[in-house]
């Protein structure tokens, strides 16, 4: 329990608020009225079985999903249709995908210096130096001039991720960032995310992952058909589960 | 329910989706109206299917001249199509000059064709390979001695001059296709091979045919083929350019079968040879079923293109389908100026209904495969 | 067999021997009907009298050609004929290549559009131009549509300017005036500008990250340059308009319904399949490409500029290609329509008259393996240095 925790409680500095949201696919009711407040520095992870919703929920953060109903603020910002505003969201909101959609065209270092120059419109020297800064803080510099197909799974979502934070992103959305990594290649990049936690940076990250739940999470979100079932900090959440369908979920998981 | 824990107390109701995200005005409004840029794309596609398309149906349908014995009615009528010439010539357009007596003999070798052809291209039908058998083997004999005649049989011998017509378009295209899909296989074993000399003779031939225009092949065919052979072996003027075919088709079917052996991977080769396979039972029992029946979408392909095809023949003297309808158009009993017109789209549809068929099949064949192979 | 003999015989089972025989067999084999083909054309040509040589090659033609691009006339040799067939092929090949990749471009696009109409009216389009021979639509075009057209007195005119009828398409031919060369040095001129501002652009994007608007300078360069110097010096062009004459046109640009049905022809039939390779290659892109993009905050045009079109065009290339080679072949249908290309006066009219069939043809054949063989290393080079690379 820390001081973040004590500011989403009291509702200032949201980084994100959900408000009443909801969301359908044709006529399949994917987001059922979620409510949720992210506070600025709050680490958050989503959890839940395949179909629940966790990946719609965080992709309506940078509007990748269109919500119909209820309103999602980011900060600060409400996101409509409006173009500027959508733009504006997403320059501030970095993404990490599960399958890394690194372009495969560039070098890693031009993937990352890709948006800094054409959104930030950054000079080229001050894009490559702060890129290079962020290739050996997570560990590939080595690797800045190969090509993504070049790399190991590991060592490419550790370049997505970099990637991502070249645009000084104030929140990171994480959607299943290991779930196509082989075995050992998890670690390193939880690793990864762990340090970047722990420098303050306000995360959502949805992942079945649940170690890295418990050791860096401020909050467990659990959904379940489209509705949050159960938030809590991760102890009471894993050791003392009180609805139902968590406990079930918690029991098939963790074995 | 916005504070720091959180549990679930009561289920939320389904709600129905609001108006605008399903149903057809949702639809109609992110397909048809999403910009600017597309209404006005839609009203301009609108603006034109309502002033052509009641044009085009009724210039088929309502216009249309449906039975007539000779032009004068069409000349009268020069707004619509003339269907009645394409019902009154329909035989010649089938069977050329084919004696009219001996044409059950034509319509004989079709109709087990279509069921040998349908047997082989039926996903779950039993005992492929004796249909494939039949079909690779016994069909050509059994059609050529039908077609031709023979006095052995009492069949009156038809000149190969007399044949024309639809059966003839569908006679190359098969015939292209049921041999050169050994001939096919062959290459492509043979572009694959570790010898070197076999490998080179492939890809050279393969290159080679691929390299030049089918119509000079023909001519190769046509003109070079008595010269280079002996004398007293004159091949049948329908013989020339159906070696032609055969040889152009084989080298496209090779490429085809090359990419399905390649795609199999080198765990099949591993598995029969760890069996104690030696290469020409590995090669028929394993690597060839499956290559095969990968890229029969392929070879469906192969065959609309070769059916399209089959039309240059023309150029060599043989009456195929469209040079069928050509010689039709001149018959000056229906001269006027919507019979070639009228025979154009007729031929058309008449070539669009049949690739256009074949090619749905292969879509189907390929996602009954792609569903088998995940 | 006893153990001496089998071990005699044993050699046979090495893989490398029994490798060597049989390539020994097959290259005996091909030899064989090698030999056996060309002493059969020998005794056959010797027999009927036909040439064996490449002397007629000097001989004079005796017929017309009616589109020559270099001199020719019926006095002239069957090897300038060869030539005039060449070029007319390489002519027609470098009209319908580009027009048939434009419309295949646009119909790619439209087959893509979020707007349902529009890409519904693609399928259309591609679904039956891919299902339809290209003999049948040449004769279309040709028999049914320019063939029909009125005589040259009562020729369909565009503005006065342009004639349509069945002798042909007459355009206005243009004649270069004095201030041409000016003309021609402006275009030059705005070109290299517009290459020099964009290199320009770069650097100082380079350096400070602000971004100039390319495009539009660009072709306000390439349009403004000229109509500047055209309004300074006087027009570079005039235009010599085809003028009725007797029962015909003389003068102005003419373009024979044979090659207008030809290139009609290819340019609809090819530009379905070349849609289809677009549409292929666009949606080969995989989706994750342009999320991460638009994540990045890249709007939609320039997450296409930089991420997906990169990426669709070396998908699209080789396939692409390969149509551009279908056009030259299917060139060849030009027999059917009376275009002289090379088939048409070489591997037809030449080869009926000369009887050298094995010459005529070996030559025909090389021309266009030439070409092929030549696309076919461009492509390699290609690829060799813009493919994707991998571990």
């Amino acid at each position: 329990m820390s001081a973040s925790l004590a500011r989403a409680d009291a509702g200032g500095g949201a980084a994100i608020r959900f408000a009443g949201v909801h969301k359908w696919y044709g006529s399949f009711h994917v987001l059922r009225n979620i409510n949720l407040t992210v506070g600025a520095g709050e680490r958050i992870v989503v959890c839940g079985p395949s179909g629940s919703g966790k990946s719609t929920l965080i992709r309506c953060v940078n509007r990748l999903e269109k919500h119909q109903r209820g309103s999602v603020v980011v900060d600060g910002v409400e996101l409509t249709d409006d173009i500027k505003r959508i733009d504006e969201v997403r320059r501030e909101v970095g993404m990490v995908f599960q399958n890394f959609n690194l372009f495969p065209h560039l070098t890693i270092l031009e993937n990352c210096t890709l948006a800094p120059i054409w959104v930030r419109k950054m000079p080229r020297r001050d894009a490559e130096e702060l890129a290079r800064k962020l290739l050996s803080r997570v560990r590939i510099l080595d690797q800045a001039h190969k090509y993504p197909g070049q790399l190991s799974g590991g060592q490419q979502q550790r370049a997505a991720i970099a990637r991502a934070l070249c645009m000084s992103p104030k929140i990171m959305l994480f959607d299943e960032p290991t779930s196509s990594l082989d075995p050992e290649m998890v670690k390193e990049v939880l690793d990864t995310m762990t340090e970047l936690a722990q420098e303050g940076m306000t995360m959502i990250v949805v992942t079945h992952e649940m170690g890295f739940a418990r050791q860096v999470a401020d909050r467990v979100v659990f959904m379940d058909m489209g509705e949050i079932v159960e938030v809590n900090a991760p102890s009471p959440f894993f050791d003392h589960p009180r609805h139902e369908r968590t406990k079930l979920f918690l029991s098939q998981i963790l074995h | 329910m916005d504070s720091l824990a959180y549990v679930r107390e009561a289920p939320e109701a389904e709600d129905a989706a609001p108006m605008l995200s399903s149903g057809v005005l949702a639809w109609a409004r992110a397909n048809l109206f999403s910009s600017i840029g597309s209404s006005l794309v839609t009203i301009g596609c609108i603006a034109l299917i309502a002033y052509w398309l009641p044009q085009l149906v009724a210039w088929a349908t309502t216009r249309a001249i449906w039975s007539a014995t000779n032009g004068a009615l069409c000349r009268q009528h020069q707004d619509g199509a003339c269907w009645a010439f394409v019902i009154a010539k329909w035989d010649y357009l089938r069977f050329g000059s084919y004696p009219v007596a001996e044409r059950w003999r034509v319509d004989l070798v079709e109709a087990v064709g279509a069921l040998l052809i349908g047997w082989l291209l039926w996903t779950n039908a039993p005992r492929r390979a004796w249909g494939a058998l039949l079909f690779f083997i016994a069909y050509p004999i059994l059609a050529l001695v039908l077609l031709r005649g023979s006095s052995l049989l009492g069949l009156p011998i038809v000149d190969t001059l007399l044949w024309g017509g639809i059966f003839v378009s569908l006679l190359t295209a098969v015939v292209g296709i049921v041999f050169s899909l050994p001939l096919g296989v062959l290459l492509a074993l043979g572009r694959r091979s570790p010898l070197p000399v076999v490998r080179m003779a492939s890809v050279l031939f393969i290159e080679f045919v691929r390299g030049v225009p089918f119509i000079t092949i023909l001519f190769m065919a046509n003109n070079l083929a008595p010269l280079f052979l002996p004398e007293a072996w004159a091949p049948d003027r329908l013989l020339r350019p159906l070696a032609g075919i055969v040889i152009f088709s084989a080298a496209y079917m090779a490429e085809e079968i090359r990419g399905g052996l390649q795609s199999l991977g080198k765990g099949q080769y591993e598995g029969a040879l760890a069996l104690g396979l030696n290469y020409p039972l590995m090669t028929a029992l394993v690597i060839l079923p499956q290559a095969l029946t990968l890229v029969i979408p392929g070879i469906v392909n192969n065959f609309i293109g070769l059916f399209m095809d089959t039309t240059l023949v023309s150029v060599v003297g043989i009456t195929d389908f469209l040079q069928a309808m050509n010689n039709a158009i001149k018959d000056p009993i229906w001269a006027g100026p919507t019979i070639m017109v009228t025979g154009y789209v007729f031929a058309g549809i008449f070539y669009f209904c049949f690739c256009f068929g074949m090619a749905r099949y292969s879509a189907h064949v390929e996602r009954i495969l792609a569903k088998g192979r995940k | 067999m006893d153990r001496a003999s089998a071990k005699r015989w044993s050699w046979l089972n090495d893989e490398r021997a029994r490798g060597l025989i049989y390539q020994i067999l097959l290259l005996g084999c091909v030899a064989a009907l090698a030999c056996g083909a060309i002493y059969n054309a020998v005794v056959n040509m010797r027999a009927r009298g036909i040439p064996m040589g490449f002397g007629f090659w000097n001989d004079v033609a005796g017929f017309d050609i009616n589109l020559h691009l270099i001199q020719y006339s019926n006095l002239s040799t069957y090897g300038r004929a060869f030539w005039v067939g060449v070029l007319n092929t390489l002519l027609v090949s470098a009209i319908s290549i580009p027009l048939a990749t434009l419309l295949g471009f646009v119909i790619g696009v439209s087959r893509l559009s979020p707007n349902w109409l529009l890409s519904r009216f693609a399928l259309v389009y591609t679904s039956i131009l891919r299902n339809t021979p290209l003999l049948l639509l040449l004769l279309f075009w040709y028999n049914a549509v320019l063939k029909s057209l009125p005589g040259p007195r009562q020729s369909i005119s565009i503005g006065g300017a342009v004639f349509l009828n069945d002798r042909g398409l007459y355009l206005p031919m243009p004649i270069a005036r004095a201030p041409a060369s000016l003309f021609a040095g402006a275009v030059v001129a705005a070109v290299a500008l517009a290459f020099g501002f964009r290199a320009w652009a770069r650097r100082r994007q380079d350096r400070t990250g602000t971004q100039a608007p390319t495009a539009v300078v660009a072709a306000a360069l390439i349009l403004g340059l000229p109509a500047l110097v055209t309004a300074a010096a006087g027009a570079p062009f005039t235009f010599d308009v085809a003028r009725l004459s007797g029962f015909n046109f003389k003068g102005g640009l003419q373009i024979i319904p044979e090659m207008a049905a030809l290139v009609f022809g290819l340019v609809t039939f090819t530009a379905a399949f070349i849609a289809e390779i677009v549409r292929a290659g666009v949606l080969a892109v995989p989706v994750g490409q342009s999320e991460a993009a638009g994540a990045l905050g890249l709007h939609r045009g320039l997450a296409m500029k930089l991420v997906v079109i990169p990426q669709a065009m070396r998908l699209i290339t080789p396939p692409l290609t390969s149509q551009f080679l279908n056009v030259v072949k299917n060139s060849s249908l030009a027999v059917f329509v009376g275009y002289p290309d090379l088939v048409q006066i070489f591997a037809g009219t030449v080869l009926n008259q000369t009887q050298a069939a094995v010459q005529v043809m070996a030559i025909t054949m090389a021309v266009y393996l030439a070409i092929s063989l030549s696309v076919a290393l461009a492509l390699n080079a290609f690829n060799a240095r813009y493919a994707l690379k991998g571990r």
